[in-house]
């Protein structure tokens, strides 16, 4: 028989109140920016209290701060998480995750079809430190599964990757996550929970580079870590950060302190605590002011991002097109599937005439910006190869769905019929 | 740490210090398909403040293995056999929500085994609807839903929530989810069908705190309060939290419980 729960706030809801109270000091309906280092302590009962975790509260903004506090709650409601942890940037959110789960010996098994940044922290910058990832380009789960070793403690891969537009079959990686007792830790920069909740789908754990669509406006950097608290961190024995005593902290048990929050417990009581690379409260505060909208923006992106799709796919200066609306993208029915509203307002495209034609069409744009981002209310350009993914050979640059030739666009909230005259122009321009 | 109990093992958290069975000890019972964590500030702030600490798993949940029991009569008589594996002397007992009926049981049948007690989140009779029932019966994530949206403030996702960074609501139905096959329907069940002997109640001869939430959704505050009045020299505590208060209000809960235990354990 079917059974109803109870009725619970919609993404647009949540997107404006979650985790955030009227101020009780002041009764502020914002978010107060608290821009302070530390908090004081009424007694010394309560601050002994606090450093042993005898009770929850603010000490000091590197640990956890209100502000930064009510976008951490917010993401996490969003996303259907149990808690979150904001870093001072996507990368620092990867870097936590991953120093949260292995040390010297650890192997990550990652898609090939990664953000550039995120790549040199997995090829170059992990092995100083003993841990070492095998890159799948493949989109076969059994491919994934062979990549697994004894030492393996994480599979990731990027929602929507960037800039090849690639979708992860995440229900498909999660089910084998499942069966091999890991983690998958999905980038959802690119689709947001608006468009899809990789949670709901199988992910264990979510990062964010916040700087992007959740925030939207191309002001701040930003991360944020999501933790879905339903990985048993317990079976298996292989993540003892989580399952044994830490002598950096009580000597504490995380997986017995909390069950469903282990991973977040030893993340900020160790992570941010060591590693440092906490959110500042303005930041928080001005990723909450775009989170706001993220239920208006979204729709528009996608949607005038299809119609763009529509217009260089048939355009005549346009070798390909790289994204899952077009029928002929090996992913079309899975980003149907995974994300029915649209999966992504990036797209990439290949143009006749090779990295020439394409410098030319970009310096021809005036609308769209020439920059490293995506994810703004402003139109985007970019080359990869010479910019974002410039440390990557040959062999990765094709894996990840790179060529010479490839351009990137992310598309921003003008008018559709404005963005698409600009890149008609610049087109044109390319041509000759 | 572990003890047998009634031939199994069973675990109980003791708040991140020794269990030392000399000291006077806090025994805290968790509420339907829970595990000893949803009293992990009151556990943690406890042990440090002169009270040896057990925070129990009931047998098949968390960290404690067995058969589901299935009546609030069968959990006290294993919980009274906890109290007597841990060697500890009359204990202070504190229950939340289902756990507030075992400790309300364990008082009645076994009295000498407690020197206070504590009910949290409770009323007496504790009927659960018909639609959580079947739903539990089917294993369904409505029941997840439902344990969680009304175990808490009614939005408690749009508020801030007492534990930076941790969405209260989505924490405490991810512990829901843990739970074996089958343990929240028959911890439903249990709960539903108990009804203590309303003269035992008036009989009972130890200080007794009842602590109700003014937004508890699950065991409404006016129903904790009549449990209150049927018992004698009951106190009654309303705090301004929803069903799972421990974690809402972790201080004002810890604050009622000190205030309740610690002039007992001087």
């Amino acid at each position: 028989m079917a059974h109803f729960g109870p009725k619970t706030p919609h993404p647009d809801t949540l997107a404006i109140h979650a985790g955030q109270s009227p101020d009780p000091a002041t009764g502020a309906r914002a978010v107060p920016i608290y821009q302070t280092a530390s908090f004081v302590f009424p007694d010394a009962d309560t601050a002994a209290a606090l450093f042993n975790m005898e009770q929850p509260g603010h000490v000091y903004s590197r640990l956890s701060n209100p502000t930064v506090s009510a976008f951490e709650e917010r993401i996490a409601a969003l996303e259907g998480g149990v808690g979150a942890i904001a870093t001072s940037s996507g990368q620092a959110a990867l870097h936590l995750a991953i120093a949260t789960l292995m040390g010297q010996g650890g192997h990550i098994v990652a898609s090939a079809s990664l953000y550039g940044g995120s790549h040199n922290l997995l090829t170059y910058t992990l092995p100083r430190f003993g841990i070492s990832t095998t890159f799948v380009s493949s989109r076969d789960p059994a491919d994934w599964r062979r990549a697994i070793r004894p030492e393996t403690r994480l599979l990731f891969g990027e929602s929507v990757g960037n800039p090849s537009v690639d979708v992860l079959d995440i229900p498909a990686l999660g089910e084998l996550c499942r069966a091999q007792g890991l983690p998958l830790l999905v980038d959802a920069t690119v689709t947001t929970p608006y468009l899809g909740r990789a949670l709901d789908m199988g992910a264990h754990l979510v990062v964010h580079s916040a700087t992007k669509f959740l925030s939207g406006h191309g002001v701040v950097i930003g991360g944020v870590l999501v933790d879905g608290g339903r990985f048993d961190w317990d079976a298996g024995g292989r993540f003892p950060t989580l399952s044994e005593p830490y002598s950096g902290f009580h000597g504490m048990v995380f997986t017995e302190e909390s069950p469903a929050t282990a991973f977040l417990l030893r993340a900020r009581r160790e992570g941010l605590r060591d590693f440092g690379a906490c959110m500042a409260p303005m930041t928080a505060f001005q990723i909450l002011q775009g989170l706001e909208t993220l239920h208006l923006r979204m729709p528009r992106h996608v949607q005038t991002t299809s119609r763009i799709v529509d217009f260089l796919a048939t355009h005549e200066a346009v070798e390909t097109v790289h994204h899952p609306d077009q029928p002929r993208h090996p992913d079309h029915a899975l980003a149907k599937r995974l994300y029915p509203q649209g999966c992504s307002a990036i797209l990439s495209f290949e143009l006749k005439g090779g990295r020439e034609a394409g410098q030319r069409f970009i310096e021809r744009l005036s609308l769209f910006s020439h920059l490293a981002n995506i994810g703004d209310a402003k139109s985007l350009v970019i080359h990869p190869a010479s910019t974002t993914h410039f440390r990557m050979d040959d062999a990765a640059l094709a894996a990840a769905g790179i060529t010479a030739g490839t351009v990137r666009l992310s598309i921003g909230l003008e008018h559709p019929e404005d963005l698409i005259e600009d890149l008609a122009r610049a087109l044109r321009a390319a041509r000759k | 740490m572990r003890f047998i109990v009634e031939g199994y093992p069973a675990y109980a958290y003791t708040g991140g210090k020794p269990h030392d069975p000399q000291r006077p000890t806090a025994v805290f019972v968790h509420g339907a398909a829970f595990d000893h964590s949803v009293w992990q500030w009151q556990s943690r702030y406890f042990a440090n403040h002169g009270l040896s600490v057990l925070a129990v798993d009931l047998p098949a949940h968390g960290r404690s293995p067995g058969n589901v029991r299935r009546s609030i009569e069968e959990l006290a008589q294993w919980l009274g056999a906890f109290i007597e594996a841990s060697g500890s002397g009359p204990v202070h007992l504190a229950g939340h929500s289902m756990g507030s009926l075992i400790a309300l049981e364990t008082a009645l049948a076994h009295p000498a085994r407690l020197a206070s007690l504590a009910l949290v989140g409770s009323a007496m009779p504790m009927a659960v609807g018909e639609p959580f029932l079947a739903a539990a019966r089917d294993g369904a994530d409505a029941a997840l839903d439902m344990e969680a949206v009304w175990g808490h403030s009614r939005n408690a996702q749009l508020a801030t929530s007492a534990v930076p960074g941790v969405t209260l609501l989505g924490a405490s139905r991810r512990l829901n989810g843990r739970a074996a096959e089958g343990v929240l329907a028959a911890d439903l069940a249990a709960c539903h069908g108990y009804r203590a002997d309303p003269a035992a109640l008036r009989k009972l001869a130890l200080p007794v705190l009842v602590l109700g939430g003014k937004r508890d959704q699950m065991t409404p505050v006016t129903a904790t309060e009549t449990l209150a009045k049927e018992i004698p020299g009951a106190r009654f505590v309303a705090l301004d939290a929803g069903h799972s208060m421990m974690s809402e209000a972790p201080r004002e809960v810890v604050a009622a419980l000190r205030s309740h235990w610690l002039p007992a354990a001087r």
